[in-house]
């Protein structure tokens, strides 16, 4: 088998090493937050498969996340199953309606592809509404205690430890960053970029291009949904805002800031919003105005995001 | 023809990027070095500054600096003066963890308090219970009351949501009618409501004749409107958010003069002004008030101060701005729990954190709170196993464009059975 973009590797690699040190070298309240930064760049990697690597721009991919919250919190919630069999079943939910979702919203293109996102997205939301005595609707619910702590070949695995959330986080955060730099740095990911960049050439090459789109919009909204199992069971609950539009969004800017289409952006654009949101909120209340000045700036200066600007600009094999 | 120095560029980029990752790390840092364990008493306080509950945020912010003036003025707790660090969590539950992680890990707080809408209070929990952090809820929240959280958290000042709903019922069926009709939204907000009222209407011989579920994205009512049965003699409504004002004047294009009574949580209109003309329709219709917003004829000596302390004159707006309206019938929460913290923290000689389990503890062992400066609504029962307070409830008529307190509930009028016992859950 050939290896593809072994810079690229390699820098796969020293960033997993570097986040793994990171835990020892920072104070509690940053591991904390880096916990919560490579859940939230697993969701960011999941959409930028489809909107930076496909260049289909999603506006739900709230639902995504959600199925996946929602599967592994109401199985654990409801039928007592164990954590990780919560957490396989948030995936399998998240696959399922990421594949029917897909099958339905792949026949517009563009700007109808977005609006019928932003649809699906919004009649997923109202329905964890709808379904408030199942769900707990806007309230949400709180996870039982006992679904705090699982047991895994013999060790006990407590989620309300520290070090144990984050190397979770970490471990569940490398193994989708190894599974994406196969797919991307591989055949099927350059049939994405192709797609993206000229879909009719793509087609006229022979390649069915709406199965392309499907396997993008698929992988895409199961990796979104892994990140939404994930959060639900460490942070122990479930809520409708997490299926919201301003969740969907989030994903979006968190992609557009470190870089569309680059295998790494997504973890750079969630650390510098989220660290944003969360440094600047102590200081002003006029935060959001800052950021949004900032997202302002940063479209003007590296419109392909920070790494994509790298990438444009000295490293092409960062992507 | 532009002609660009890559090294330097890139050097730059590089710069800017070690630059900005030290600026977004370093108050990291300085917040570690000012936190220094027995020199102060810090509260963490994560108030809804922006979203959809702002106005209830910004005065929460107020009344808390208003107590804590007060409370330092008179030497502070154990001889410490208290600090508070203000958070904004965007009345987002995801926010909301990330708060209690911040305040725990980075600011070292001896408790957090201030949280009020029931979701982001519902995700905080669990991670405020994994942290041990004591977490003070200024909210309605049944869920506390009903054994969802955990030991470390507590809800001193406002009575939760089934007590206040419950304890309407009966002054509801003497009064206005035994033929209810609920309006309420299509969210578990709502769904606490229609539950508990339901309940305890037919508690009192009454019945729910139709109830009318609105979902959150409606802007215009009146298609829900023919709904409403003509036996009903009263109308339940909850209807919280802009909408309001578009709910009235439907309601009032659809009944005309001939009405039937009407009730309805002052939640809706908190921050509002009653006397604004589009809601003249609420004219002689009824409404809870958790703290009534105007000042009574029988006004306290406690209210007074209160207000007073807080800067709100007497028709519940500030005394700075006449049309910067209060959340008047919520925000006593926020300085009652001040002072019932102060007074658990006095109970156990708290002086930091190896004090932490004696002052919960302490908490726990309070039955109650005299009318006093520290608790201007009144008096209340505090349920050191269910961790609930529980308080008069006032209903109040809208005459004149002001509200008028008719009826005052007896604490036992809003009792009801444990749901828990914190106490046998270990810390």
């Amino acid at each position: 088998m050939t290896l593809h973009n072994g810079k690229l590797l390699a820098l796969c690699v020293v960033t997993v090493i570097v986040l793994f040190v990171l835990q020892f070298v920072l104070p509690p309240y940053l591991t904390l937050a880096l916990t919560r930064i490579l859940i939230l760049s697993v969701f960011a990697m999941g959409y930028n498969m489809l909107m930076g690597y496909t260049g289909l721009l999603s506006l739900g991919h709230a639902m995504f996340f959600a199925a996946g919250l929602y599967a592994a919190g109401l199985s654990t919630y409801y039928w007592g199953v164990t954590l990780p069999v919560a957490f396989l079943l948030g995936i399998i939910g998240a696959f399922a309606v990421s594949l029917v979702i897909g099958l339905l919203a792949l026949r517009t293109q563009a700007v109808s592809f977005m609006i019928v996102t932003l649809m699906f997205a919004q009649a997923g939301y109202l329905m964890t509404l709808q379904f408030t005595s199942i769900t707990g609707g806007d309230q949400g619910l709180t996870l039982p205690t006992d679904a705090r702590s699982f047991g895994l070949f013999g060790f006990v695995v407590d989620m309300t430890s520290d070090t144990a959330r984050f190397n979770l986080a970490l471990l569940i955060f490398t193994v989708v960053l190894g599974v994406l730099f196969a797919i991307t740095q591989g055949p099927l990911g350059r049939l994405f970029v192709a797609v993206r960049e000229n879909e009719p050439r793509t087609q006229m090459l022979g390649f069915d291009t709406y199965a392309i789109k499907l396997t993008a919009f698929t992988v895409s909204g199961t990796i979104s949904g892994t990140a939404g199992a994930l959060y639900g069971l460490m942070f122990g609950y479930i809520g409708s805002s997490f299926a919201g539009f301003q969740n969907s969004i989030e994903a979006l800017l968190y992609t557009l800031i470190g870089g569309p289409g680059t295998l790494l952006g997504p973890l750079l654009g969630t650390a510098v919003m989220t660290m944003l949101i969360d440094r600047l909120s102590g200081i002003t209340t006029a935060y959001l105005i800052v950021i949004g000045v900032l997202l302002i700036v940063v479209n003007l200066w590296f419109p392909k995001g920070i790494l994509g600007t790298i990438r444009d600009r000295w490293l092409g094999w960062l992507k | 023809m532009r002609v660009m120095n890559k090294g330097q560029n890139r050097r730059s980029v590089l710069a800017g990027l070690a630059g900005t990752g030290l600026l977004l790390a370093s108050p990291g840092i300085i917040g570690r070095a000012r936190a220094q364990a027995g020199d102060a008493i810090r509260l963490g306080a994560p108030f809804h500054r922006t979203g959809i509950g702002a106005s209830y945020g910004r005065w929460y912010e107020r009344t808390a600096n208003a107590a804590l003036e007060v409370i330092n003025a008179g030497g502070g707790i154990n001889g410490m003066p208290v600090e508070m660090i203000v958070e904004d969590d965007g009345t987002d539950p995801k926010r909301g963890v990330e708060l209690i992680e911040k305040f725990s890990a980075e600011h070292k707080v001896d408790a957090v308090f201030g949280h009020l809408f029931s979701h982001v209070a519902a995700a905080t929990a669990p991670r405020a219970g994994e942290l041990k952090m004591p977490y003070f809820l200024c909210s309605e929240a049944h869920t506390l009351a009903a054994g969802g959280f955990n030991r470390y958290c507590f809800q001193p000042s406002i009575s939760d949501v089934k007590s206040q709903v419950s304890s309407m019922a009966p002054w509801i069926s003497e009064n206005l009618g035994k033929k209810i009709t609920l309006i309420y939204p299509d969210y578990a907000f709502g769904y606490d409501h229609r539950d508990n009222m339901t309940a305890a209407i037919k508690a009192q011989g009454g019945e729910v004749v139709a109830d009318i579920a609105i979902p959150p994205t409606e802007t215009t009512f009146t298609r829900y409107m023919p709904r409403i049965p003509f036996n009903t003699e009263v109308i339940y409504h909850v209807m919280v958010g802009p909408a309001v004002m578009t709910f009235v004047k439907e309601l009032g294009e659809h009944l005309g003069s001939n009405r039937p009574e009407i009730f309805g949580f002052i939640d809706s209109l908190e921050a509002v002004d009653i006397g604004i003309p589009q809601l003249e329709y609420l004219e002689g219709t009824h409404f809870w008030e958790g703290h009534a917003r105007y000042a009574q004829a029988d006004q306290t000596e406690f209210d007074k101060f209160y207000r007073e302390k807080v800067g709100v004159d007497e028709n519940g707006a500030s005394v700075d701005d006449a049309r910067d309206i209060s959340t008047y019938a919520h925000m006593f929460s926020v300085w009652e729990t001040l002072f019932a913290m102060k007074q658990a923290m006095e109970m156990a000689d708290y002086k930091g954190p190896d004090q932490k389990i004696a002052f919960l503890e302490a908490m726990e062992s309070i039955e109650g709170f005299e009318a006093s400066n520290e608790f201007p609504q009144g008096e209340k029962l505090f349920n050191g196993k269910t961790h609930q307070a529980f308080s008069h409830q006032n209903i109040s008529k809208v005459t004149d464009g002001k509200l008028d307190v008719v009826y005052r509930t007896s604490i036992e009028e809003t009792l009801y059975e444990d749901e828990t016992d914190y106490t046998q859950m270990s810390f």
